[in-house]
């Protein structure tokens, strides 16, 4: 019968109402919204996020060689790098000096990042690394600009490597693919 | 019947009292509305909590909104009609007042009790719409014009039903006289047994049914808020207003929806009357506001119920819903009414 859906609908709401309302049951009937909710009232109740959550990114300073993929991969260009490269002492008596390049600013603006998470994807040397931590607004605009020593702070709250789920896709090493690419112009001809 | 104060008031006094009454109730019932049911009866439906940081349990949230809204820049729109854009909350606020002008909640406490009174609540509801057409068109602004003109097709089609629902009372009563309605009420007999009078509700179900469904378009509320769908007309003809002029409409819409919801239950609820005590007693006009109140409060559950499950209907939808459906439905109910009056 037509209706019948409008009732049902009037059903849920009236039954969502009673279980927020009344967590106990209607046995029960005391009033204790406050745990029948599924919410958490925020900033006196934290919820833990999860572990892959995509909250902050940390950067793990040694394994940075200053290559630059992630700032010019970023789409919002939030990731400001400068370095030098100094000369380390050769490995071998009697050898060549190495050359080293050294972070002289790695600074993310948050204020632009939009939590794509490409320069993770990209960076070849595991520097970069989601945390979960979501809470660092600011009143100032400006502060959202976080430093290699804030993004250092942020990698330790990073969670450690979890295995991959049954199933999922392993990642594969990153080896050049046998071209079979044709460009479109040859493939007309 | 007549329940003399001690004191004998002029009319002036008696009138400033009233005048006083009354603008205190309209921000009283926006607030226990909007609070009762807009914030937290909405959020527990949503299995959420609401508004908890403003006073205890969030009481205050809405107070705390009212001074932020007092304390807003009233922005008029550069090619803004700006007398026509000013007093259009102004239209819609009187609207709600007059309509608390009949409203009985005793057998001497009301207003002034017309003879037409019912008549008179149903005109001045719609005068509203005056006031919403004026916003649209005052605003300059396409969306402020097309919530308008919604607005006004709308309340045009649904000032339909809410009359003919309300018809068959007037038939089963017959008296337009909202006391005399609820008096008729009390002194009519179930099956010849006077114990709990006879609520019109039992034989004019049809029409509360469609009386409600007619308010909550005459509210704007949803399903049937086209006229303001902020996901496709960003708040219609609101759209330009800010701070105290918009609190004027958020008023409005709940003094109006806290007077409906009165109506409603004066028609077919029986009013301030409650079953087993004298009709005629003076009592009454003490006990019948708290009477009111809690009849008021169980339509309002209904009509917010209403509100917060469905999703907006479409425009053609709505039309077709007051013109096929619910205004043959309420000819019909008149009909059948009708009938049984003169057969009965």
């Amino acid at each position: 019968m037509r209706g019948t859906g409008m009732l049902k609908g009037m059903a849920v709401t009236g039954r969502t109402l009673l279980r927020t309302v009344f967590p106990d049951g209607l046995r029960k009937p005391v009033p204790a919204p406050s745990r029948g909710a599924h919410t958490v009232q925020y900033p006196h109740v934290k919820e833990a996020p999860v572990a892959r959550a995509r909250g902050v990114i940390g950067l793990h300073h040694d394994n940075c060689t200053v290559c630059m993929l992630c700032a010019r991969e970023c789409p919002d260009w939030c990731i400001y790098i400068e370095g030098h490269k100094t000369l380390a002492p050769p490995r071998r008596p009697g050898g060549k000096p190495r050359q080293r390049s050294v972070i002289d600013r790695f600074d993310i603006d948050y204020a632009l990042c939009m939590y794509c998470g490409i320069c993770v994807e990209v960076c070849p040397f595991d520097a970069l690394f989601w945390s979960p931590e979501f809470e660092y607004s600011e009143p100032r605009i400006a502060d959202l600009l976080h430093d290699a020593d804030r993004l250092a702070d942020w990698m330790e709250t990073a969670p450690p490597f979890e295995t991959y789920e049954p199933g999922a896709d392993v990642k594969q090493p990153k080896l050049p693919e046998p071209s079979q690419h044709r460009s479109p112009r040859s493939a007309t001809r | 019947m007549i329940w003399t104060l001690a004191v004998e008031l002029a009319y002036w006094q008696q009138t400033a009292i009233k005048l006083v009454v009354v603008a205190l109730v309209i921000p009283t019932a926006a607030l226990i509305l909007g609070y009762v049911f807009l914030m937290k009866m909405m959020s527990f439906m949503q299995s959420r909590l609401g508004p908890m940081e403003a006073g205890p349990y969030g009481t205050l949230q809405l107070l705390a909104d009212g001074v932020k809204f007092l304390q807003k820049e009233d922005v008029f729109p550069r090619r803004a009609d700006r007398y026509v854009f000013a007093l259009a909350p102004v239209v819609v606020m009187v609207s709600t007042f007059l309509l608390y002008v009949v409203l009985p909640v005793g057998p001497d406490a009301v207003v002034s009790g017309l003879d037409a009174g019912l008549f008179f609540a149903l005109a001045v509801a719609s005068l509203s719409v005056i006031g919403i057409l004026m916003a649209g068109w005052g605003s300059a602004n396409k969306y402020a014009l097309m919530g308008g003109m919604r607005a006004a097709g709308q309340l045009i089609a649904y000032e339909l039903p809410l009359v003919l629902a309300a018809m068959g009372v007037v038939i089963q009563a017959g008296t337009l006289d909202l006391n005399k309605i609820v008096l008729a009420q009390a002194t009519g007999e179930l099956f010849g047994w006077g114990g709990m009078g006879f609520p019109f509700i039992l034989t004019q179900f049809v029409g509360f049914a469609i009386f409600l469904v007619a308010v909550q378009a005459e509210l704007t509320q949803p399903p049937f808020d086209m006229p303001v769908a902020e996901s496709e007309i960003v708040g219609g003809y609101q759209v330009e207003y800010t701070g105290f002029r918009f609190l004027f409409f958020f008023m409005a819409e709940f003094g109006t929806a806290f007077a409906f919801a009165g109506i409603a239950s004066v028609l077919f609820l029986g009013g301030w009357y409650v079953p087993g005590l004298d009709p005629a007693s003076a009592w009454f006009n003490l006990i019948g506001p708290v009477v009111m109140f809690i009849k008021i409060m169980a339509v309002s559950v209904l009509i917010f119920w209403f509100r917060f499950t469905f999703p907006r209907l479409r425009e053609d939808q709505l039309q077709k819903l007051a013109w096929k459906v619910l205004i043959p439905l309420a000819l019909l109910n008149i009909v059948v009414t009708g009938v049984l009056k003169v057969l009965v």
